[in-house]
């Protein structure tokens, strides 16, 4: 299995320990990557509610160049997916694709509209199999009580996501978790927003968003919760402290990315992980995983 | 077919237990092509006439039974029970972020509340045109995809804004706003609505939103609030309100990639704040950052240009116009 990979602006910059993780464990399990070159930012959304027409632009030159290696595009940001789905979305009108088409004219691309960008995650349950993975895993995780948290732009809008035809796609951590074998700890805010797209403009309100989620996680006794969103990690980890004082109370939730979490599962230490660079202590996880005293 | 309603009931004006939100299930038999609506009420005709809830035209017209169906807010009424059911249980709970009065019945005085603060009405600022007003036949039409929002709340349960901060304006009445900015009647003789758009750039307005698509998956009448909202962000900034947070967020971010193709996320937070000269705004940041390199965690200090940078650099060019003249002052609609 071979993908072009689309590893998103955070994994290698806020997030720089998820970039190796991911590299890791696609290794491990025969899943080769190959980096498009010169792949640009999506435009997180952020682009697109100034000037659609440039962050679409942008995405298109990425699935181009995608198109040009032969390979479906695989990707580990939750946000990275879905601007890229809304923009292939919006990409279904020929009128509108052939308009980005004349402008990636001068580069020598054209993007035929066909691309269908996946996360890690679908990709997992969809072209790899849940059971294929589970054959790699070497480490009992049963004693890890873990929560899910997608990130918004990896379920909704369901139209551009392909919901529709992939029912699993809203229940993908959740199996995922459990394919793992560690304990699944369900709750109400996991597709809910971590706050992040406002840190900068609001916040208070970005905090009391960090605040409500690990907190409510951290009281049904998870011991960590996992994300396939680098975004929503740098909110929910590095931001985590801050969020505690605002609320007034302790929380030290360990969060963890997608990969990580995979990782552990197939005997990966967690220091090969970069866990030792998240600003919330892994250690009392590590401890009740048995990986260390 | 046999399903099982499990419905959040609460009576705050009861006395005892049921004061506070407890569950009731509900097993019944109904037809295959029921609503979650047709469920509720043969509950209540049937089996509890003591459940509250509100509907009026059954026909998703009229808006009145907004809840939320097994976590997620939509009319009860467009929602075919069979398409719901999870392991022969749907889940009903009153709206979001609305205090509950009964059962599924919510207070809609903050829905309303904020509907008024947006002045939901044409307010023309140039000279009246003489005779009747002439508005493009696509200039309505695009606004009727605005006007289709029946107040039925569910984009406003759902906000994840307005869940932990009820002072936000929230994706109803900023669909209604645009409304107003998006029609050529309002505003100034060119259909400019600048005091709304100022107005609409302050806080509590249209960039508290986080763009997590809740209220565009909640409306039943697809009228997606957030993507309104980007719009009026769109209409602020080519109106020069760029002195505030979110539209310097927007311009640093559109910036950095048309320069160099990917996010400088060590610069980006500077500039969002207005740059060193916000030094409190700054100085917050730094435990965060000192946690941060503490960790070895940081984005890399040189900012590094994809390759064949040129290309994206001339796509910058040709699609992102010239920024428009800031406005003098954040607090003066007109400078």
């Amino acid at each position: 299995m071979k993908y072009a990979f689309f590893p998103g602006c955070v994994s290698q910059g806020g997030a720089p320990e998820l970039y190796p993780a991911a590299h890791m464990v696609c290794q491990r399990l025969g899943i080769e990557l190959e980096e498009i070159p010169g792949w640009t930012c999506t435009g997180a959304g952020v682009i697109q509610e100034k000037n659609q027409l440039f962050g679409d632009t942008l995405n298109a030159r990425n699935f181009a160049k995608a198109e040009r290696m032969g390979l479906p595009i695989l990707t580990i940001c939750s946000t990275c997916q879905g601007v890229m789905s809304q923009a292939n979305h919006r990409m279904r009108d020929p009128e509108y694709l052939a308009e980005i088409n004349s402008y990636l004219a001068e580069e020598g691309l054209e993007y035929s509209g066909q691309s269908e960008p996946k996360h890690m995650l679908w990709i997992l349950i969809e072209d790899y199999g849940l059971d294929r993975l589970g054959g790699y895993i070497t480490r009992q995780l049963t004693d890890l009580k873990i929560a899910p948290f997608y990130g918004c732009y990896i379920v909704r809008p369901t139209e551009a996501l392909d919901i529709a035809d992939h029912p699993e796609r809203q229940q993908s951590l959740e199996m995922l978790i459990q394919t793992l074998g560690a304990t699944l700890v369900d709750f109400e805010g996991k597709t809910r927003c971590c706050g992040f797209p406002i840190l900068t403009i609001n916040q208070k309100n970005s905090m009391a968003m960090v605040g409500k989620h690990t907190s409510e996680v951290k009281d049904l006794g998870a011991d960590a919760m996992v994300t396939p969103c680098p975004l929503c990690h740098l909110n929910l980890d590095g931001f985590q402290p801050k969020a505690a004082s605002q609320a007034r109370r302790s929380i030290d939730l360990p969060i963890l990315h997608m990969p990580q979490l995979i990782g552990l599962a197939m005997g990966m230490s967690p220091s090969e992980l970069g866990m030792k660079k998240h600003i919330i202590s892994t250690g009392p996880l590590e401890v009740k995983a048995g990986l260390r005293r | 077919m046999d399903v099982t309603i499990r419905v959040k009931r609460q009576d705050p004006d009861a006395e005892g237990e049921r004061r506070l939100p407890y569950w009731q299930e509900y097993p019944v038999t109904i037809a295959d092509n029921a609503t979650v609506l047709d469920a509720l009420i043969q509950i209540r005709e049937d089996d509890d006439g003591t459940l509250s809830l509100r509907c009026s035209c059954r026909s998703a017209i009229c808006g009145s039974c907004a809840m939320r169906i097994n976590g997620h807010a939509g009319l009860a009424c467009k929602t075919i029970a069979n398409t719901v059911v999870q392991d022969g249980v749907i889940t009903v709970e009153p709206a979001g972020v609305m205090p509950v009065v009964k059962d599924l019945v919510v207070n809609f005085d903050l829905f309303w509340e904020k509907i008024e603060a947006v002045d939901p009405f044409l307010k023309h600022m140039g000279r009246e045109p003489e005779g009747e007003y002439i508005v493009s036949n696509d200039a309505m039409l695009h606004l009727s995809g605005v006007t289709a929002c029946i107040m039925c709340g569910a984009c406003v349960s759902d906000c994840t804004v307005l869940e932990v901060d009820p002072t936000f304006l929230g994706p109803a009445a900023l669909a209604k706003a645009y409304r107003f900015t998006a029609d050529p009647r309002d505003g100034d003789s060119d259909g400019v609505s600048m005091e709304r758009l100022w107005a609409l750039s302050e806080p509590t307005g249209v960039w508290d939103c986080t763009r997590c698509n809740e209220c565009v998956q909640a409306c039943p009448k697809g009228v997606a609030p957030m993507d309104r909202i980007m719009a009026i962000r769109e209409q602020a900034i080519q109106q020069g309100y760029t002195n505030n947070n979110g539209a310097r967020h927007t311009d640093a971010f559109t910036d950095s990639v048309g320069h160099s193709g990917r996010l400088d996320e060590l610069r980006l937070p500077i500039k969002s704040v207005g740059g060193f000269t916000n030094m409190p705004a700054l100085m917050d940041y730094m435990p965060v950052a000192f946690r941060a390199l503490r960790r070895g965690k940081v984005p890399p200090i040189a900012h590094k240009n994809v390759e064949n940078v040129e290309a994206v650099r001339r796509l910058f060019r040709q699609l992102e116009p010239n920024p428009p003249e800031p406005q003098v002052s954040n607090n003066s609609p007109f400078g």
